[in-house]
């Protein structure tokens, strides 16, 4: 068994820790030490040529792994506890690994770890990194199948099959038919640390989902896109609530969005970030429900599966509108309902506006002026709240984020018998001027009202606009110039080159989400089509990869393959030298042997004997010699270049 | 159809395929149509990683989980070609072979010229269980000695030659048979039994060197095997312990005739093969002119390489049933 070739061995280790090394953060502890100590100590065995340990003892310490990868996740399966046994069975593995068939299956297991690190993040970055181990990965590969070449040789080689791969890869990515995972049901912690809005709201949630840069959506308009302050993307809606929390309560019954639209519709399309929840984002108010999904009667769009991946749907959505056919007898009472206790105060301030008032909609603007006159704050860093967290928000502290306003605004309104709901979603939204994208961010997560009045249906009131108007106009940014440090960075004003080269960036993301990571059998289908496939399906799919990887193949055979016309450079270099002398005036004839013709350039050529007639000895050795000789042919090779007849 | 009928059909068909023919006159280039590709144990494990990389990929909607498993099937496609390409159009002529006696192994010298510009990596060349490893640089030729054990006396073909190689990536295995046309001769192994001495036949002939007669005392050299016990210095023997051989010089040397008829009866064909090729080895080392004369062959005393190389090739194709001459 020859040794493995020792530059090639740390190249698979420094590909090894390339692939392994985006987990760090997300493996425990003990798995980073034993696996890199592992790593370190077969690099180090690798210098000093020291015998690894024996196989019982690499048997019994993976036995030990396993069980301790058991007892630290209290499973086996699933994603995490998956990443952690295969980082400790290939740090495991390297203790073992002493023949080419043991560096194979270490590449291998290599090429899939780089793989896992997708189930974390697939960014531009990660895509960058992982090419990067990929070229490391196989240019050890080859080194272990060609021992005695270069390293530097290795890379190379391993980079332009990477690269010539490429078309291939291409005609695969685009034509392999597509199906929408998952084909089997995946383990618990797959979608864990998706962020976004919550299925209920609790003075504070929103405030601190704010904080947060991350895209909730991106949305691409048909036209222009309306201007800031109407971009309300409405999300779940909220009828309960329990003296803190609004929940949203049992489902209203009818599954219809019933509305009278007004005005033209926009259409959009939307590419939703996960979220782990089925709420499919459109503006207010959405007037169609895509494919897969289902319309409630209080304007939500609900996605049949929670949002796991990232999903893209048209809509159409009305600006304007009546929603005044959605509402029954037991649907009003339900959003006038309160637990009976807490918040004294504002039940009796509502009581007083309602005997004050001839309507509910004189309620409604009481409850605005109210909004408007007292001095209220918007505030990303609200004072917690106690019991009667409405009365000391109203009364005491006045300082809110936009779910306070919201929900005060509708407990005011159900404590004066007013019906009357809270809308979670988002508001506004930022253009990239780069793909004209429309980017709306966790930042931009909003609460406002929905109040009922008799005639004119659902209005929205958003109080947080009463109180600080320019959080629509100009976004919260603009709102809290005062706290600005609170701020996500990019948001800040005094950032604007840097906000410049986020638009850049952000676009390229977004192409990159759109076309690599987004690309589902449905943009398949559309693509292909586009291109001239009538409406595809796998067999057509299937025989357009097939003619295209047979294509691809042909082309790099006919390029690889191609036998370069001269083959004997012996035989090359004498037909040079006899050109160069045809040139000078001699031409060798036909049956001339070297010798003969060697004379009558002798002759013709009297002051050149001593050049020529080496090369017709060298040549006549070479030719007709018993060895191969490398060095003579280079020699003839050097000698016919520098002849000058 | 018989079964034998059908079995000669198939097997014609498989010595087609597999270009099983008489050896290859001249070079041999590894044109692309014997050249041969497979995937290796390691290609299907690769393929089966990516097997999974895809349902992993799907199952979780990786979308860069399909453009990691695709670049690498690209990859492993690539490959073939390269693996392909690493070994087409080599050219393969077979080189010198030095002559090995019976249960040595002979070596054959393969010239293996790579015409193309591009350099060849971790070749092998494989005759059973010789197995020579080689990389050939763009436009050069590279010498590979195959050991193939001899057992027997005769002419060795060196026969079918497998070329190979895994190069790039392992995946997959490319081979090609050339079957060059080169043969060694194999001696018969000496006889090493304590052997009596060959006949010196007190013909008077033609001296053909000084060194090997018997006529003029000329000195001492050690004693070899061999030795006539009368040529021993006895005297010599008596006083210092080591035996030594009187060495004689001078016309009228005593000529060596080593005859098959004066061998025992009782050895076999092999046996005195055996013996005969002791006897000139042994005769050779003691500077003794010799001569063979065996059945259908009959070749006067000589000294010299040549004449034992000659002896000795008549030796090992000597054939017993071939009718006397």
């Amino acid at each position: 068994m020859p040794a493995l070739p020792a530059p090639s061995l740390y190249a698979l280790f420094v590909g090894i820790a390339l692939a392994a090394g985006p987990h760090i953060p997300r493996l425990p502890i003990w798995v980073v030490g034993l696996a890199g100590g592992l790593l370190a100590w077969r690099a180090w065995a690798a210098w000093r040529k020291e015998p690894l340990p024996r196989k019982g003892l690499v048997l019994l310490l993976a036995l030990a792994a396993l069980i301790a990868v058991f007892m630290h996740y209290r499973t086996l399966l699933g994603r995490d506890a998956g990443v952690a046994l295969l980082v400790v069975f290939l740090a495991l593995k390297l203790l073992e690994m002493t023949t080419r068939r043991d560096v194979t299956v270490v590449t291998f297991l290599c090429y899939f770890l780089a793989l896992t690190n997708f189930f974390y993040s697939q960014s531009i970055a990660t895509a960058a990194t992982t090419g990067a181990t990929l070229v490391v990965l196989t240019a050890s590969l080859v080194g272990f199948n060609a021992p005695r070449r270069r390293m530097q040789e290795n890379f190379k080689t391993a980079a332009s099959l990477l690269a010539q791969g490429l078309p291939l890869m291409l005609a695969l990515f685009v034509l392999f038919p597509r199906v929408n995972g998952p084909l089997w049901g995946l383990p618990q912690d797959a979608y864990a640390g998706m962020t976004g809005l919550s299925d209920s709201m609790t003075p504070g949630a929103i405030s601190a989902l704010s904080q947060s840069d991350a895209i909730a959506f991106r949305v691409k308009f048909q036209d222009r896109p309306p201007e800031r302050a109407r971009m309300y993307w409405r999300g779940p809606v909220f009828w309960e609530f329990d003296g803190r929390t609004w929940r949203s309560g049992r489902a209203p019954a009818s599954q219809f969005l019933t509305f009278e639209p007004q005005g033209v519709p926009v259409s959009y399309e939307v590419t939703l970030e996960p979220h782990n929840r089925t709420w499919l984002f459109a503006l207010d108010l959405p007037g169609m429900v895509p494919r897969d999904a289902l319309g409630t009667a209080d304007y939500q769009i609900l996605a049949r599966q929670p949002v796991r991946s990232r999903v893209r749907y048209e809509m159409l959505s009305f600006l304007e509108y009546a929603a005044t056919a959605a509402a029954t007898p037991e649907e009003l009472d339900y959003a006038r309902r309160l637990p009976p206790d807490w918040n004294p105060r504002a039940r009796s301030l509502a009581a007083q506006w309602r005997r004050e008032s001839a309507n509910d909609e004189a309620v409604m603007m009481r409850a605005i002026e109210h909004f408007r006159a007292q001095s209220f704050e918007y505030t990303l860093r609200p004072p917690l709240l106690g019991q009667n967290a409405v009365d000391e928000f109203l009364f005491q502290s006045k300082r809110g984020f936009c779910e306070h306003f919201s929900g005060a605004f509708t407990f005011l309104m159900r404590a004066a018998g007013v019906p009357a709901r809270v809308v979670t979603g988002y508001q506004g939204g930022e253009l990239n001027p780069v793909d004209e994208y429309i980017v709306v961010r966790q930042s931009d997560a909003h609460a406002w009202t929905e109040v009922w009045l008799e005639g004119r249906g659902w209005i929205r009131v958003d109080p947080t606009a009463t109180v600080s108007p320019v959080r629509l106009e100009s976004g919260m940014a603009a709102a809290m110039p005062a706290e600005s440090e609170s701020l996500p960075l990019f948001v800040r004003p005094e950032f604007s080159w840097l906000r410049d080269a986020r638009y850049r960036w952000e676009a390229l993301a977004n192409r990159w989400n759109q076309w690599v990571l987004g690309y589902n059998p449905e943009r398949q289908r559309d693509l292909l089509s586009r291109l001239g496939m009538p409406s595809p399906d796998w067999q057509k799919m299937a025989a357009a990869l097939f003619w295209a990887v047979a294509a691809c193949l042909a082309v790099f055979a006919l390029v690889l393959l191609a036998r370069r016309g001269r083959t004997d450079p012996v035989q090359s270099s004498w037909l040079a030298f006899c050109a160069k002398l045809a040139r000078a005036g001699t031409v060798r004839r036909p049956s001339e042997g070297p010798q003969a013709f060697a004379l009558r350039v002798a002759r013709a050529h009297p002051q050149r004997t001593t050049i020529v007639e080496p090369i017709v000895a060298l040549y006549i050795d070479l030719r007709y010699g018993p060895v191969p000789d490398n060095a003579g042919v280079a020699r003839l090779r050097r000698l016919v270049r520098e002849f000058r007849p | 159809m018989t079964m034998l009928q059908s079995f000669l059909r198939r097997s014609e068909f498989f010595s087609f395929l597999l270009r099983l023919r008489a050896a290859e006159q001249g070079p041999i280039r590894l044109t692309q149509r014997r050249v041969y590709i497979l995937p290796t144990g390691y290609g299907f494990t690769f393929a089966f990683a990516l097997f999974l990389m895809l349902i992993g990929s799907i199952n979780y909607t990786l979308g860069l989980g399909y453009l990691l498993t695709f670049s690498l099937a690209g990859m492993g496609l690539v490959s073939m070609l390269h693996s392909f390409r690493n070994l087409a159009h080599l050219v393969v002529r077979p080189g010198r072979v030095e002559p090995v006696f019976a249960g040595g192994d002979a070596k054959f010298e393969l010239l293996v010229e790579n015409p193309s510009r591009h350099d060849r990596f971790a070749l092998l060349v494989v005759r059973d269980a010789s197995v020579v490893d080689c990389d050939i640089a763009a436009e050069r030729t590279e010498r590979v000695r195959i050991a193939v054990p001899a057992p027997r006396r005769g002419s060795l073909a060196l026969g079918r030659v497998t070329l190979e190689s895994r190069y790039p990536l392992g995946l997959f295995r490319v081979w090609s048979y050339v079957q060059p046309d080169a043969s060694a001769i194999v001696y018969p192994r000496p006889d090493e039994s304590e052997l009596p001495d060959a006949q010196v036949t007190p013909d008077r002939g033609e001296a053909v060197r000084a060194g090997g007669g018997s006529d003029d005392f000329s000195g001492l050299r050690p004693y070899q095997r061999g030795d006539s016990p009368r040529h021993v210095a006895w005297k010599a023997a008596e006083r210092g312990g080591t035996l030594l051989t009187k060495f004689f010089s001078g016309h009228g040397a005593a000529e060596l005739w080593l005859r098959w008829d004066e061998l025992p009866a009782a050895l076999d064909v092999e046996a005195k093969v055996s013996r005969l090729t002791r006897w000139i080895l042994e005769a050779d080392a003691g500077g003794i002119a010799f001569g063979l004369d065996i059945p259908g062959v009959r070749i006067a005393p000589a000294l010299g390489d040549a004449h034992r190389e000659t002896c000795l090739t008549r030796l090992a194709l000597f054939d017993a049933g071939a009718p006397r001459s």
